[in-house]
């Protein structure tokens, strides 16, 4: 269950103010809204990479808005995908457990896993200079489940992709969703996506957010 | 324009052809003999690499840090606070001219300063303090730092340490943060994300940063003349040989020692092209 008690983001003349949302446990939610609305700076004080001015961040009961991003257990998956530069995706993909200090066979086994859920395998040993626009967002998908978070965010994964590899990134978080059990908060400005993917909807707008639908 | 810059490329071309050409090979020859001569080789060249890695361990954090803690940064993170970030503003900006201050500084000064920091009674208990440790640990004629070899290190370290500063902070500006941020978010924290993520992007601008340094070091003459003095074997650099020849009206022999310095800083240059070049093959594969 996330909670978003009462947030409030000001930064310079943008503000975000009282967002108060409920995401129920293994929901995949989608949030929409306009350019420049506020979601990206939203999703950001949930991972902890920006400061909320107030209010607060939930995750299954525990207050997480003072803690710093590796210590909030949320994985996440930002519009530019930014992966590591000098690093192998299969280095990439295993980040997370190898700062958790994972034994090397349970990482390798972890590893193998993922790529082989995300058809990454055949990758491993490329650095990511080489990858198209689709092999990046799944390596950057990759490496944010890999570490089974408590949430998973993602921000316009799918905007960079065309329309098959779009399809085939929707099939697969839809299966990486069903998999790994985890929940899900999406932003997106697609309708296909918020359909096919989201149970329960929510949009931001003029600094507030509501709730358009929820499916269980 | 292109005249201007012509005839610059010309004298610096002509500078070093002159040398070449002026220096007798057999005064080359004697001069490498004297074991004098070869002593000061070695110890250039032991105190250039000592000095460039301790460049190395200040100018890698520090220029993280400023790169990091930018104007960008700061106006960012304290945009509802207006004081607390002219505040930063100021300490940023202070900071950042006080570690120029070695480059813009004439290098005869930079060696009074040291010498008379020396002279202070803390400085006197340091020296006291360096010289018990090189009896302790077997090199009991090393008696402290001023006019002893830790003081070429010091004098060297000084001026190149602001070089490297420099250097890496201008290539851990031109990486982006954001890398380092998502891995703060797969559970690294803010050092592990730098050497994980940020260190290995800055590799060509630490061997860039190095070796100028290292070439800092070599090319350095005034600070320790002052502060280590130019005794032979024992404080006598390559700098100083040449001016020794020199000042002796010895004038093939402060070529044939420039002529060392030249071969070596050329070598030196040569290799930071070579390593940029490879670097930016593999940014053209990588990024």
């Amino acid at each position: 269950m996330i909670e978003l008690d009462n947030l409030c983001i000001v930064q310079g003349n943008f503000s975000l103010t009282n967002i108060n949302v409920s995401i129920p446990q293994g929901a995949y939610a989608i949030l929409t809204g306009q350019t420049g609305s506020g979601k990206t700076s939203l999703i950001e004080t949930v991972c902890g990479l920006r400061r909320s001015t107030s209010g607060r961040v939930l995750i299954d009961g525990n207050d997480v808005t003072r803690l710093a991003p590796s210590q909030r257990q949320i994985g996440y998956v930002p519009q530019d995908s930014v992966l590591f530069p000098t690093m192998k995706v299969e280095r990439q993909i295993g980040f997370g457990l190898e700062i958790r200090n994972a034994k090397p066979a349970e990482r390798e086994k972890r590893i193998r896993e993922v790529a082989e859920m995300l058809q990454l395998t055949s990758l491993l040993k490329r650095h990511p200079g080489g990858l198209s626009g689709g092999e990046t967002q799944r390596v950057a998908l990759a490496r944010a489940i890999s570490f089974r978070p408590r949430l998973l965010c993602l921000d316009e994964p799918l905007s960079s992709l065309d329309e098959p590899a779009r399809e085939s990134m929707i099939k697969l978080l839809g299966s990486v969703h069903k998999t790994q059990q985890t929940t899900i908060l999406h932003i997106t400005h697609s309708s296909t996506e918020c359909q096919q993917l989201g149970t329960v909807e929510l949009r931001l707008a003029e600094g507030k957010i509501a709730p358009i639908n929820t499916q269980g | 324009m292109c005249g201007f810059g012509a005839m610059y490329l010309g004298l610096i071309v002509a500078m070093v052809v002159a040398d070449y050409q002026y220096a007798n090979w057999s005064d080359l020859r004697e001069l490498l003999s004297e074991p004098s001569v070869r002593f000061s080789i070695w110890l250039s060249l032991i105190t250039c690499t000592i000095s460039a890695i301790l460049s190395m361990w200040v100018a890698i954090p520090t220029g993280y840090v400023l790169a990091r803690v930018g104007r960008d940064s700061i106006t960012r993170r304290f945009a509802n606070r207006g004081l607390a970030r002219r505040c930063f503003h100021a300490l940023r900006y202070a900071i950042d001219t006080l570690l120029d201050i070695p480059i813009v500084l004439p290098p005869l000064v930079v060696g009074i300063s040291l010498l008379v920091l020396f002279q202070t009674p803390v400085g006197r208990s340091i020296d006291t303090a360096v010289g018990d440790f090189f009896a302790m640990i077997g090199f009991p004629g090393i008696r402290g730092i001023t006019y002893e070899i830790p003081a070429i290190i010091l004098a060297q370290f000084t001026v190149a340490a602001a070089f490297a500063i420099r250097t890496m902070r201008d290539t851990f500006e031109q990486i982006s943060p954001r890398p380092e941020q998502i891995a703060t978010t797969l559970g690294a924290s803010h050092y592990q994300a730098f050497a994980n993520v940020a260190l290995p992007q800055s590799k060509i601008g630490c061997v860039a940063a190095f070796t100028l340094a290292w070439a800092r070091s070599l090319g350095e003459f005034g600070p320790i003349l002052i502060f280590a003095g130019t005794t032979q074997m024992k404080t006598e650099v390559l700098s100083t040989t040449v001016y020794l020849n020199f000042q002796l009206g010895n004038l093939q022999g402060a070529v044939a020692a420039s002529l060392v310095l030249l071969t070596l800083a050329i070598v030196v240059l040569l290799v930071t092209r070579f390593i940029t070049l490879i670097g930016d093959a593999q940014r053209g594969v990588i990024a």
